[in-house]
């Protein structure tokens, strides 16, 4: 069996190691690659910004063998909680690194200038990149792309000035409209000194020989065009589920104080989105599905004369909700606007929203005022946060720097933790119940991909705190085998376990499809284990008052079942960690 | 005599199917460069994407500066490839006006031969096989 390749690229040096490992490809890839790595690399006795902790991005054994096998995990040191993190993209990301011949790519050390990292299948260089640093995430592109050739084979992975500044909502942009989003893995770069990351994908894989391969290729691709499973994502995407999550009293608005806004929803959906500010479709490399869909932003910028300009800005459910319903805006142009605001800042768009969010009802109750921020902050007010999101990525004023840390920290300086939407990190877009709200909290990566438990509190299960975990518990295993190969998670119910195993097997790596539960399970344990290693403690994590206040269609959240289901899902997490050797 | 046209490329995605099917089904390898059809941005994706891929000159000047006959002019334009009369000296990469001919550091080369093979993987019907006539 061929071996798990590895670049380990010293920043301080500029030098480069190959590994070839040989036991690494029991990992699978991806996320089970990462906790593996992570594990030879990182030092649980020092600071997430430590020269030495490093950064991993890691492909999966079937990454380009097979459609939808598209994405990269990035494995880091968390700036938001200290220890083992995740955060996964797409774009050209997982190709790229295939065709440069790397299951991973990992980065140690401290740039003593600011940098570039470019590798590819033949080259391998740090250089000086300081006229790169306090340039926004997009110009910074345009001028990388001009300096490395290998256009639409290339990967682009750069910071804004929020990682610059090291902000735990910090995240690195991926090419175009895609992103390391979560958990300020943009922070961890730029505390590198690593404005930006470029990989050229220019050799080719050998392929198994017969018609297996092949035929198996095709049989998955006609699933994922030809049948009714992945509608949804190309069609209005994500989304399609602001409108349903409305109905069911389970769509947050203006800071959480609202889960329904039956008045509003309208403007707000994804067929409005889709008829008023829908440009086309694109995809990730290697992905026929083309869930990624592309809005304008157009702004007069001469008031006294007919000149616009123009963007193209990404946008899905998370973001319509983190900068939009939670800020209780009105037209998909405005929410569009912001997104692209946080684009150029390297913001993270769900944790951008969810604290401007906090700060908006901070402002409205008092708690902050006029003198903190330097701006009036209202529900609606998009010209406002627009100046908001450039502050807080900049972090120069006293405020402004305390919110870049998240809601969650501000709110411990100014007060307001009751209300500061944060579980783990600050919230995903689901108020569906105490399922979701401790999955998040407790989550590995504090995801709302972690586990499916959005879909578990749609149900409407009955109150069962051992149901509740085992399917947490279960759930997780499921999208780790996933993140391991590494699978788009939309395309979870094409790649059910007997196909990975077919996958596997085609492309000579039959051997490892032997017993793929059993290897999540083991996956599984080891991200726990990085998880503990540095202190995580899951029944410490808070979950403020405000989510015991939501109300939805099943009636008010119970804070007694919440807190029972916290506590056992903190004993499944500790028990799953102890059951492989660490 | 059929043809391969790009002829709907502002609808492409970008996701490479047609580069991997290409490299997969005619050349049996995993490639995305290394194959007769190769999609690029102009400039990130805001811009949409191109195809690189034979355009079915004729004559071809592919086949003019092929010193061993190795790429010889195909009826209804492009070429066919005698791989076996390839001694790699990449001539016929800059004679190719469009750049659709790809190099290998290993020398080899990466054309298109009209065979469709490519066209059932596009999800937006970008491709067409169309028949030109002998």
């Amino acid at each position: 069996m061929n071996p798990v390749v590895i670049l380990e690229v010293h920043l301080d040096t500029g030098t480069a190691r190959l590994r070839r490992l040989p036991e690494a490809r029991a990992a699978l890839g991806g996320s089970g690659l990462a906790a593996t790595l992570f594990s030879q690399y990182a030092r649980p006795t020092e600071a997430w910004d430590h020269p030495d902790q490093p950064i991993i991005f890691a492909i999966g054994p079937l990454t380009g063998y097979f459609p939808l096998m598209s994405k990269t995990v990035c494995a880091f040191v968390s700036p938001r909680h200290g220890g083992y993190a995740e955060s996964h993209a797409g774009g050209r990301s997982a190709l790229a690194l295939r065709f440069a011949g790397l299951d991973a790519l990992v980065l140690v050390g401290r740039a003593p200038r600011p940098s570039v990292v470019h590798v590819g299948a033949h080259h391998v260089s740090v250089q000086d990149a300081g006229y790169l640093w306090g340039m926004d995430a997009l110009s910074c592109a345009k001028l990388i792309r001009r300096q490395i050739s290998g256009s639409g084979h290339r990967s682009i992975w750069r910071i804004g000035v929020a990682g610059e500044r090291r902000s735990p909502m910090a995240c690195i942009n991926v090419d175009t409209f895609r992103h390391f989003g979560r958990l300020g893995c943009g922070a961890a770069l730029g505390a590198k000194n690593i404005k930006a990351v470029a990989v050229t994908g220019e050799e080719h894989q050998t392929l198994p020989t017969g018609k297996g391969y092949a035929a198996l290729y095709a049989d998955i691709f006609r699933d994922l065009t030809d049948t009714e499973m992945m509608h949804k994502y190309h069609n209005l995407g994500t989304p399609e589920n602001l409108e349903p999550l409305d109905a069911l009293q389970a769509l947050p608005w203006r800071n959480l104080q609202a889960t329904s806004k039956p008045e509003a929803i309208g403007s707000m959906s994804g067929q409005h989105f889709a008829d008023t500010a829908l440009l086309r479709n694109a995809a990730c490399a290697g992905c026929p599905v083309g869930c990624v869909h592309i809005g304008f932003v157009r702004e007069k910028f001469l008031p006294q004369d007919n000149r616009y300009l123009y963007r193209q800005v990404s946008y899905d459910y998370e973001p319509i909700f983190a900068l939009g319903t939670m800020l209780d805006l009105r037209a998909p142009t405005e929410v569009l606007a912001l997104l692209d605001d946080v684009e150029k800042a390297g913001l993270d768009a769900m944790s951008a929203g969810v604290a401007l969010a906090w700060a908006t009802e901070a402002m409205e109750r008092g708690i902050i005022t006029e003198a903190h921020t330097g701006l009036r902050l209202a529900f609606g007010a998009t010209h406002v946060y627009r100046e908001a999101i450039t502050r807080m990525a900049e972090a120069r004023q006293e405020f402004w720097a305390h919110l870049a840390q998240g809601a969650d920290a501000a709110a411990q300086v100014y007060g307001g933790a009751d209300f500061a939407c944060v579980l783990g990190q600050e919230m995903a877009g689901y108020a569906t119940g105490e399922t979701f709200f401790v999955s998040q909290a407790l989550g590995l990566r504090h995801s709302h991909l972690d586990t499916g438990a959005y879909s578990y509190d749609q149900a409407n299960p009955p109150q069962d705190t051992a149901a509740a975990v085992r399917f947490l518990v279960g759930d997780e295993a499921e999208r780790v085998l996933l993140t391991s190969m590494v699978a788009c998670l939309f395309a979870r119910k094409v790649y059910s376990r007997e196909r990975l195993a077919q996958c596997l097997t085609a492309i000579g790596m039959g051997d490892l499809a032997s017993d793929l539960a059993a290897t999540a399970r083991i996956l599984q344990a080891r991200r726990w284990q990085q998880r503990l290693a540095f202190g995580f403690n899951p029944t410490a994590i808070p979950i403020p008052r405000r989510f015991t206040e939501v109300v939805t269609w099943r009636g008010p959240v119970d804070a007694h079942y919440l807190a029972e289901l916290q506590k056992a899902y903190a004993q499944a997490i500790k028990a799953l960690a102890a059951e492989v050797p660490a | 005599m059929k043809r391969l046209v790009a002829a709907r490329m502002d609808r492409c995605i970008g996701c490479h199917s047609c580069s991997l099917a290409c490299a997969r089904l005619v050349h049996k390898i995993l490639s995305w460069e290394h194959a007769g059809i190769r999609i690029s941005s102009s400039g990130g994706l805001t811009t949409g994407f191109q195809a690189e891929v034979c355009l079915a000159c004729d004559p071809p000047p592919c086949a003019a500066a092929c010193p061993t006959g190795s790429l010889k002019a195909r009826p209804g334009g492009g070429v066919v490839r005698n791989k076996s009369l390839c001694i790699q000296c990449g001539q016929c990469v800059p004679a190719c006006p469009v750049g659709a001919i790809a190099q290998d550091r290993a020398g080899d080369i990466y054309v298109c031969i009209h065979c469709g093979q490519c066209v059932p993987f596009c999800p937006h019907d970008c491709l067409e096989l169309v028949e030109v006539g002998s």
